[in-house]
């Protein structure tokens, strides 16, 4: 397969690196600190469930990360994003995204960050399957159905 | 202590998100659209986190207690179920479809996107299902 580039440049790479050690770095202090694995997906599955009895730091958390745009808003514009998805399909992707992260104990954050840094076996499958997903998803919507 | 770090953490963590350029779906697709314009920014976000993270892990495995005296709360389980291989597929297939994973688009949904907010929304009717479904099984 040929792989052409998209105009990726430095700054794009010093950006996704510099972001990516910031996160590394709250991963750390979360299981230093806390003891706990900064998972987002299990941190918010945790208050949909009636019976656990930890819901402030759960809350907390949140809170920390819902007001990061407005924290970042301090220094700078927000960066653009741009969203062709339809909100049907938007809305059956949150659902598969909602049950599938339940299902597999995690997401992008708790098996791909926090799981691969402690060398979990589980989170290692679990990022290649959904990686695998991923790819196959836009290949089949972006160049087989033209979605 | 406790409740104080966790609130630092998400701060970080959202702050490192948006950084990173991952509160952009098109570059969650372009990183996924092998045969299009490859976009490889999330390789270098989750290998910029992995190498920090690794380091602290490898300092909390050691312990039984956080440095806050917390217990240590790291899963020793390593058997790849149903579960485990199923939901990940399902959530890449989400995932592919609309360039959100959970974090980001909890982020974009603060900032007011609309289409993040659907998307949460979905998502978190995805999450209770889960939850009913297993309270029904028990």
């Amino acid at each position: 397969m040929n792989i052409t580039f998209s105009d990726f440049t430095h700054e794009t790479y010093i950006a996704g690196l510099s972001g990516g050690l910031l996160i590394g770095i709250a991963a750390g202090m979360f299981v230093l600190l806390n003891g706990r694995i900064a998972g987002i997906s299990g941190i918010l599955g945790g208050l949909l469930q009636a019976d656990k009895g930890d819901k402030a730091w759960r809350v907390l958390f949140l809170l920390g990360l819902v007001i990061a745009p407005y924290v970042y808003q301090i220094a700078s514009n927000l960066p653009s994003a741009t969203i062709e998805t339809g909100s049907t399909q938007l809305i059956i992707a949150g659902l598969l995204v909602g049950l599938g992260t339940s299902y597999a104990s995690g997401c992008t954050s708790g098996h791909g960050v926090c799981g691969i840094s402690r060398g979990s076996i589980r989170s290692i499958a679990a990022t290649l399957t959904f990686m695998m997903g991923g790819f196959i998803t836009v290949y089949l919507t972006r160049h087989l159905l033209g979605l | 202590m406790l409740n104080f770090n966790a609130f630092l953490v998400g701060l970080l963590f959202g702050l490192g998100l948006i950084i990173s350029g991952m509160t952009d779906p098109s570059k969650i697709i372009a990183f996924l659209d092998l045969a299009g314009a490859w976009d490889p920014s999330l390789a270098f976000v989750m290998g910029g986190a992995i190498l920090v993270g690794a380091i602290a892990f490898s300092i909390a495995k050691k312990r039984q207690r956080s440095l806050l005296g917390a217990p240590m709360r790291l899963s020793s389980a390593n058997e790849l179920d149903k579960g485990l291989l199923i939901g990940s597929l399902v959530f890449g297939i989400g995932w592919g479809l609309s360039g959100f994973c959970p974090g980001p688009a909890v982020v974009s949904a603060a900032a007011g996107q609309p289409k993040a907010l659907i998307f949460v929304a979905s998502m978190l009717a995805g999450m209770a299902l889960y939850s009913m479904i297993e309270r029904r099984g028990k």
